[in-house]
C-alpha cells in the first residue's frame, strides 16, 4: 500500500468519524422517526390499532411536521399481541430503519419484551396500551415512560370505590398473562387494604370466546363482587355472558378493571349501564378534549379516541417538545429531558414524568350511563370523581425501580 | 354439600351441561367441515370466517332492515350459503384435481380477505346483539341457573345436526353423496350431475355454518374475529372424529365441549389447549380419528 493510499484511507476514516461524532450530539439522520407498534388485527386493535397511528400523526401535524429541520415520520406495525414478533420488529425499527422512539405497544407482555430492546439500544419508548405496574418497578429503564395507564391506578380507582360501596368479598376471573395477573395481585391489594377478602379467582387464557365455566365458578364462590382482570374482548364477552347467566340478577356485582370506551359501545348500553370504570381520558371532559375528539373521530368514521388513544397523541408532542429543546434523539437524553417538563394538554393538567419513568396524572373514575341518560352513540359516561395523580398511582417509595433514589 | 375431586357436585354438572352447549357449537361447525372433506376432498379453512359472516349477516338484517332474530335464522345462513357457491363455483371447482394444500391455501387466504374487510369496516370490539325476547331469562335447575337462550342452542343445533345426518345416510340424495365420495367417475357414468351435486354440498355446509354464527350472535359478542380462533378448534375435531365421517364429528364435537367444560373447572389454564393435546393422543393411537376409515 503506498503511502497516499494510506493517508487517502486515514483521511476517509477521520471524516468518517467526525460524521457518526456529529451524529451522535444531534437528531439522527436528520429525520425523528416514529413507530406506533400495537395490535393491528387482534382483541385490542380498536382501543390501539389504527386510532394510535391516526393519534400520533395528529400529534405530528400539530407540531409542525418538523423538529428544527429534521423531517418527522411515522412508521407501523403489527405485534399480534406477541412478544417475539414484537421485539423482533423492534429490533429490525432500531437496528435497520432508524426509528428513534416506539409508542403504544398494548399488550404488557408484548410490552415487556420491547423494553428489553429499546433499553438495551438507547431508544425512547413511550408505552400507552399497556397496563403492567412492572415497567416502572422491576424492569424500569432510563428510556422509557409509562404515559396512560397502569393496573395499579385501575385497581385503586376501581377497586377502592367498589369496596366503599360494600363490595367486600371478591373473586376474580383473570386473563392468564403477565397484565392480568399484576391487575389481579394490585386490586387483591386494594381490596385487602380497604376491609375486603378476596375468595379465589380463576386464569382464563388469552382471548376466550365462552366464560360460562368461570362465570359458573365465581358463581359458586358467593363472593360480593366478580373482578374481571382482563381486557378488550375478553371483559365484553365475560360481562355479556354474566348477563345472561342471572349473575348481575343473583345480587352479585361485576368490576370490570380495565374497560375501555370501545367495549362500552360493544356492548350496548343496556347490558353495561352502571358499570364502574377508571379511565386516564374521557372524550366529554373539557373543551379541549371535544376539540381533539372531534378531530380525531373525522379521521376515524366518527370513533372517538380511547384513553390509550389520547395518550399517544399527549406522549408524542411532548416527545417532540424535549427533542426540539436538546436538538438530540438518543433514547436516554431526550427521556430525561421530557421529566425536567411538566405535561400541560387536552390529556394532562400539570402532569409529570418521576423517575421511575411513570408518567402522573389524574385519573376519572366514571360511571356508565344508562340508554335514557346517554344522548347517542359514545355518550356513555358520567366523571363520579377526579383521583388526583399522587393518589391514582403507586407511590414512588413503595416502587422498586432502580432509577431511585431512596 | 357432595363433592367429586374436590368440585362440589353443582358446580361440576353445571360445567357439564355448558360443555354440551359449547359441543353443540363445535358439531355444527365440524359437521360441515367434514360433509366439506368427504365430498369435496378440501379442508375448508374459511370456515369460521363463514361463521363469523352468518353472525354478522344477521347483524346488518337487524340493524339496516329491521329484520329480527327468527327470519335471520333462515335468511342469514341462505345469503351466505349464495356466497358459499359462488366461491365454489368461480374458485375452488378448480383445483379438485390438485393436491389438498391448494384448496386449505385458497380457503385460508379467503378467510384472511373476508376478516379484513369486516374489521375494516366495523373495527374489532364487536356489535351488540340481544336474543329475542321470548328466549331471555332463565330458569334455576337447582344445579345452576340455565340461560333459555342456552337451552334453545342445544335444541337447535341437535336438531340440525340430526338431519343433516339423517339426510346423509337415509335418503336418496345421502346415498348419492356418499357413492360421489367413493367414486366420483362412476357415479357421473350414472348421469347424476356431480359437479352440481358438489356445488350444493359446499353451499349447504357452509350454510350450517352460517347458522351456528346465528346461533351465536346473542351469546357471544358479533365480532370480525369471533371465528378466528374457532377454526382451528374446529378442525382439530374432524380429525379426532375422523376426517369425512359425519356422525364421528357430531359425536366429537359434543364431546369435546364437555372435555374442554372439564378442563375450565380443574386446570382452567390448559382450557384453550386441551383438545390439541387429545388430537396428538388419537392421531397416535389410531392415525384415522376415532370414527374415521382408513383412505385409499
Amino acid at each position: 500500500m503506498s503511502i497516499k493510499s494510506v493517508a487517502l484511507a486515514s483521511t476517509a476514516l477521520a471524516a468518517l468519524a467526525a460524521m457518526v461524532g456529529a451524529a451522535q450530539a444531534d437528531i439522527s439522520d436528520n429525520v425523528v422517526k416514529i413507530g406506533v407498534l400495537n395490535d393491528r388485527s387482534g382483541l385490542y386493535a380498536d382501543l390501539s390499532g389504527e386510532g394510535s397511528v391516526v393519534a400520533a400523526r395528529m400529534a405530528v401535524e400539530d407540531f409542525g411536521g418538523k423538529v428544527g429541520d429534521a423531517d418527522i415520520e411515522v412508521v407501523s406495525a403489527d405485534h399480534q399481541n406477541k412478544p417475539d414478533v414484537g421485539s423482533s420488529i423492534a429490533r429490525e425499527w432500531i437496528d435497520q430503519d432508524g426509528v428513534d422512539v416506539i409508542v403504544d405497544v398494548p399488550t404488557s407482555s408484548v410490552a415487556l419484551a420491547v423494553q428489553q430492546v429499546t433499553s438495551e439500544k438507547d431508544t425512547a419508548f413511550l408505552d400507552s396500551g399497556a397496563g403492567s405496574t412492572a415497567l416502572t418497578n422491576d424492569q424500569c429503564a432510563p428510556t422509557f415512560v409509562h404515559w396512560t395507564y397502569d393496573t395499579y391506578a385501575m385497581s385503586v380507582g376501581t377497586g377502592k370505590a367498589v369496596v366503599e360501596q360494600g363490595g367486600k368479598s371478591w373473586f376474580f376471573l383473570t386473563a392468564d398473562y403477565a397484565f392480568g395477573h399484576q391487575l389481579e395481585k394490585d386490586t387483591s391489594a386494594v381490596v385487602k387494604e380497604n376491609g375486603g377478602e378476596v375468595l379465589g379467582s380463576v386464569n382464563h387464557p388469552l382471548s376466550t370466546s365462552d366464560f360460562s365455566s368461570f362465570l359458573l365458578q365465581a358463581q359458586a364462590s358467593g363472593a360480593d363482587v366478580i373482578g374481571l382482570a382482563n381486557a378488550g374482548g375478553d371483559t365484553t364477552n365475560a360481562i355479556k355472558q354474566a348477563n345472561s347467566f342471572g349473575i348481575v340478577q343473583g345480587g352479585q356485582k361485576l368490576a370490570a378493571l380495565l374497560g375501555f370506551i370501545t367495549d362500552v359501545d360493544a356492548l350496548g348500553l343496556d347490558v353495561a349501564q352502571g358499570l364502574t370504570l377508571t379511565t386516564g381520558f374521557y372524550w366529554d371532559r373539557t373543551d379541549e378534549t371535544r376539540e381533539f375528539a372531534d378531530r380525531f373521530a373525522e379521521k376515524m368514521n366518527g370513533q372517538k379516541p380511547t384513553m390509550v388513544q389520547a395518550g399517544v397523541y399527549s406522549a408524542v408532542t411532548h416527545y417532540l417538545k424535549a427533542v426540539d429543546e436538546i436538538d438530540d434523539d438518543g433514547g436516554e437524553a431526550v427521556v430525561t429531558q421530557m421529566k425536567k417538563m411538566p405535561i400541560n394538554d387536552f390529556f394532562a393538567e400539570n402532569g409529570k414524568i418521576r423517575e421511575d419513568g411513570r408518567m402522573v396524572h389524574d385519573m376519572y373514575l366514571v360511571e356508565v350511563k344508562s340508554p335514557d341518560q346517554s344522548e347517542g352513540k359514545w355518550d356513555y359516561y358520567n366523571i363520579v370523581k377526579t383521583i388526583p395523580g399522587d393518589e391514582a398511582f403507586q407511590p414512588l417509595d413503595k416502587g422498586s425501580c432502580k432509577l431511585v433514589s431512596n | 354439600m357432595q363433592e367429586i375431586l374436590g368440585v362440589p357436585a353443582p358446580l361440576l354438572f353445571g360445567q357439564l351441561l355448558i360443555g354440551l352447549i359449547n359441543g353443540s357449537f363445535y358439531a355444527l361447525l365440524s359437521l360441515g367441515l367434514a360433509v366439506i372433506f368427504g365430498v369435496l376432498n378440501v379442508i375448508n379453512f374459511a370456515h369460521g370466517a363463514l361463521y363469523m359472516m352468518g353472525a354478522f349477516v344477521a347483524w346488518l338484517l337487524l340493524h339496516h332492515l329491521g329484520i329480527g332474530y327468527w327470519p335471520s335464522l333462515l335468511v342469514a345462513p341462505l345469503i351466505v350459503g349464495v356466497f358459499g357457491i359462488v366461491i365454489e363455483r368461480t374458485m375452488l371447482s378448480r383445483l379438485y384435481d390438485l393436491d389438498h394444500l391448494y384448496g386449505l391455501l385458497l380457503t385460508f387466504g379467503l378467510a384472511l380477505i373476508i376478516e379484513g374487510t369486516f374489521i375494516n369496516f366495523y373495527g374489532v370490539s364487536g356489535q351488540p346483539y340481544a336474543p329475542p325476547e321470548i328466549l331471555t331469562g332463565g330458569h334455576n335447575l337447582g344445579f345452576m341457573f340455565l340461560p333459555t337462550y342456552r337451552a334453545w342452542v342445544i335444541v337447535a343445533s341437535l336438531i340440525v345436526c340430526i338431519g343433516t345426518w339423517l339426510l346423509v345416510e337415509r335418503t336418496r340424495l345421502g346415498a348419492y353423496l356418499r357413492a360421489a365420495v367413493e367414486n366420483r367417475e362412476l357415479v357421473r357414468a350414472f348421469g347424476i350431475n356431480v359437479p352440481l351435486m358438489m356445488t350444493l354440498t359446499y353451499g349447504f355446509a357452509v350454510a350450517l355454518a352460517a347458522f351456528a354464527g346465528v346461533l351465536a350472535a346473542p351469546v357471544y359478542t358479533v365480532s370480525p374475529i369471533m371465528g378466528q380462533h374457532l377454526i382451528i378448534v374446529v378442525f382439530a375435531i374432524v380429525v379426532i372424529g375422523g376426517l369425512g365421517s359425519i356422525l364421528g364429528s357430531i359425536l366429537t364435537g359434543l364431546g369435546i365441549g364437555i372435555v374442554e367444560g372439564l378442563t375450565k373447572t380443574f386446570y382452567p389454564e390448559a382450557s384453550s389447549t386441551v383438545v390439541f393435546v387429545i388430537m396428538a393422543i388419537v392421531l397416535i393411537l389410531r392415525p384415522n380419528g376415532l370414527f374415521g376409515r382408513p383412505r385409499e
